[in-house]
């Protein structure tokens, strides 16, 4: 029984409005073609016409699920044009934010990972401790998410007075949190059958792909920026890199399950040795202009890598912003991946590859 | 002259009190299914750290009652392309047999509509006329996913029914009987999950994939098929569906009780009273099944069939084979316990195999991971002496 069958975007399991056409010969996949464009709001146009610090809100908008990432990334790019120092303080803060974020957006990963392969219980005991998360991030930015809190040289304004007792207090909840659905996931027997040797790629594949981030690992190779070309102050922590031996969507998983314990380290280490002073820079809140001229730079976000093509021509405005998605390209996969799979494994890999609609379509 | 007229006036109070019987059953079952649907809401919360239902009445019991009233105020939508003739009869085809199994199912003694010498063979039959009810619903809804769903179900359920007809053959045969209550009254002593553990494994599997419970509710599969032959149902014909699905839960967990675990037979109580231990025993079997449904994720259709065909169907066999030898032979009781553990023992060497499998996977992941950390630090080492040496050199 050959037929199409369309899926999404009004499907419970394309996370967003992702939408696949598969050609199905039974439970077979022949074929699939993604549809993307759905969420498309043209962010990248959007950045041209905002001052500088105005675009940070974009970015935020663009993988709504690692939101300080994204705003750290582009903060960083505005920096290196401007050669802007930015206070150590700061820098410590938003590592801080970042890597709890990486946690947050795993947490979630890890919840739809389980809807996909049809346990609900994960799930609920990930969103609790993401839950925990957010309810740090309100208390540091105000919001739960689309936080709009760092700033071109430093952040918006400093933490609230008990910030590192709020986190230390954290982290053990969130070890409990992960470690809970981890235990009732990752070594599941069923689990195991539907995700391990699904959706597997190569190394060299990955790479031709351009598959960054927690996908790439999954393949083994040990890639990782804030150990490759080391940003902010992640040079100062210890850390391991996680990283599969097959590809699949079980290593995927895995992988992010094990980044998360890495992340919690990394905050622990950050919250012992921040250090006091000021998390502005000398800019202050003054109107920016970079200077004319062009900047490339890159980090790691939950997702992969992510980068920022920043060109300036000296006005308050950028003349262009382009964002490479980690998202976008670790989707540019899943044709070969699905190809030869069965119905219910499109879902599986899809949820493996933890896109953000709201990334890929800017 | 009134001679004639005796079996007449006999026949038509027979037929009332059959109607009556019916009348009541029918509510009965309505009751257990709303007493299942809170149950299920308030397990699985408290399972996942929430408290499920609160705000409808004491402990929220009023929600299943607010649910189907719901339901049955919601719109009915007939799909433009639907066959309609299809599309409005597979809800009834699906839930009329659930409620005839129920007429011979007893829960004590004498509370039964009615009881028949082939009870087994008549529920055996009559639950697999459902699958049709699901194959039609599938194909009348002019939906490619519930045309899936609609194949998987008939794949499924035609599997599953297998291994579950052999073990009712192995009970049977331990009984001597196909009438349910002969089957119980055998169990007096020890009930059948002494001499027959295998059995009992085998059917509550077999059975939570004949009823789709997770980790087998593949043919409405939601993050896949988004609710299979269901997709196109809303409302009142949708509820049909739900009710069915429900009763046919129930009906697996009776079934369990009363060929395993002693039916209604317990210490304290007796004769109409036994219906308490049958219903305790229901629903433990039932909290087992719900937790089962927040432990576990959802199997793929071939591993599900795979699994149908290589383990389930040869393991019912074997149950078929032991109880054959121990009874030709006479042996005593213990040696078909015996036996029989030894068949869970293959099931779990089969399953602790499969476990360790992805185990040394694993292992390799991390030995891995632990030589990439040590080479990295030792060239972080050697990088600073490096640099040591190149200051010293300066």
């Amino acid at each position: 029984m050959e037929m199409l069958l369309n899926m999404g975007p009004q499907h419970p399991s394309t996370h967003g409005v992702f939408r696949m056409v598969l050609w199905v010969d039974g439970e077979k996949i022949v074929d699939m073609e993604p549809h993307i464009g759905y969420l498309h709001r043209g962010s990248e146009k959007l950045c041209e016409g905002e001052q500088y610090h105005q675009v940070i809100t974009l970015f935020d908008r663009m993988d709504y699920i690692a939101n300080f990432n994204n705003e750290l990334v582009y903060c960083m790019a505005v920096e290196k044009l401007m050669g802007l120092q930015v206070p150590e303080r700061a820098e410590y803060v938003r590592v801080i934010l970042c890597e709890l974020n990486r946690i947050a957006s795993h947490l979630l990963f890890v919840a739809t990972m389980g809807l996909d392969a049809g346990a609900m219980t994960p799930s609920m005991f990930c969103f609790r401790g993401r839950e925990r998360v957010q309810g740090l991030f309100e208390a540091v930015s105000g919001a739960r998410m689309m936080h709009n809190y760092l700033r071109v040289g430093g952040l918006k304004e400093d933490l609230p007075d008990n910030f590192s007792e709020m986190v230390t207090d954290l982290i053990p909840l969130l070890r409990e949190d992960i470690e809970e659905s981890d235990k009732l996931l990752t070594f599941n027997e069923i689990f195991l059958a539907r995700l391990k040797d699904v959706g597997a790629i190569s190394v060299e594949d990955a790479l031709d792909y351009g598959l960054t981030g927690p996908c790439l690992r999954a393949c083994g190779l040990d890639y990782d920026l804030r150990k490759q070309e080391p940003y902010s102050v992640y040079d100062r922590f210890e850390f391991d890199v996680p990283v599969g031996l097959d590809g699949d969507s079980w290593d995927r998983h895995y992988v992010r399950v094990q980044e998360m314990y890495e992340s919690l380290r990394i905050v622990e280490q950050a919250v012992a040795q921040m250090p006091g002073g000021s998390v502005t820079s000398s800019l202050g809140r003054r109107l920016i202009r970079p200077p004319a001229g062009e900047i490339y730079v890159r980090a790691e976000n939950p997702r992969g890598e992510i980068g920022v093509y920043l060109v300036s021509d000296g006005t308050d405005r950028p003349y262009r912003v382009k964002v490479r998605p980690p998202s976008f390209c670790n989707l540019s996969a899943i044709r070969t991946m699905v190809q030869g799979a069965w119905v219910a494994d499109a879902v599986v890999i899809l949820g493996s590859l933890d896109i953000v609609l709201g990334e890929v379509d800017r | 002259m009134s001679a004639p007229l005796v079996p007449i006036a006999v026949g038509v109070t027979g037929i009332l009190w059959d109607t009556l019987a019916l009348v009541v059953l029918f509510a009965a079952l309505s009751t257990v299914v709303l007493s299942l649907v809170w149950l299920e809401r308030k397990v699985l919360g408290r399972l996942q750290r929430r408290l499920g239902p609160t705000r409808t009445g004491p402990m929220g019991l009023l929600q299943p009652l607010a649910d189907s009233l719901k339901l049955i105020i919601k719109e009915d939508i007939l799909p433009a392309s639907a066959e309609k003739s299809m599309f409005w009869l597979a809800p009834v085809i699906v839930v009329v047999p659930a409620f005839m199994i129920w007429v011979t199912i007893p829960a004590a003694q004498n509370a039964v509509v009615k009881n028949l010498d082939l009870g087994l063979l008549y529920i055996t039959a009559f639950s697999v006329v459902g699958i049709l009810g699901l194959v039609m619903a599938g194909w009348g809804s002019a939906n490619k996913y519930a045309a899936l769903g609609g194949l998987r179900a008939a794949a499924q359920l035609i599997s599953y029914e297998i291994p579950v007809i052999m073990v009712v053959i192995g009970v049977a045969m331990l009984a001597q009987s196909l009438d349910l209550r002969e089957i119980v009254g055998r169990q007096q002593p020890v009930p059948f999950v002494v001499l027959q553990p295998l059995g009992l494994v085998i059917f509550f599997i077999a059975g939570l994939a004949e009823v789709g419970r997770t980790p087998f509710d593949i043919y409405f599969a939601e993050s896949e098929i988004v609710g299979g032959p269901f997709v196109e149902y809303s409302g009142a014909h949708w509820s049909v569906f739900f009710l069915a699905e429900y009763i046919n839960t129930f009906a697996i967990a009776a079934l369990t009780v009363l060929l395993f675990l002693g039916g209604w037979s317990g210490p304290l109580l007796s004769g109409a009273w036994a219906i308490v231990w049958f219903l305790l025993k229901v629903y433990a079997v039932i909290l087992v099944i719900f937790w089962i449904r927040g432990t576990f994720p959802r199997l793929r259709v071939d591993q599900l069939m795979a699994f149908a065909w290589k383990v389930m169907a040869p393991m019912s066999f074997f149950v078929v084979v032991i109880t054959a030898v121990y009874q030709f032979y006479n042996w005593p009781a213990w040696s078909l316990t015996l036996m029989s553990c030894a068949g869970l023992l293959v099931v779990a060497f089969l399953i602790y195999r499969r476990l360790s499998g992805p185990a040394k996977r694993v292992a390799q992941v991390k030995a891995r991971q632990m030589a990439l950390n040590q080479r990295r630090r030792a060239a972080a080492a050697l990088a600073a002496s490096g640099d040591q040496a190149a200051a010293n050199v300066e």
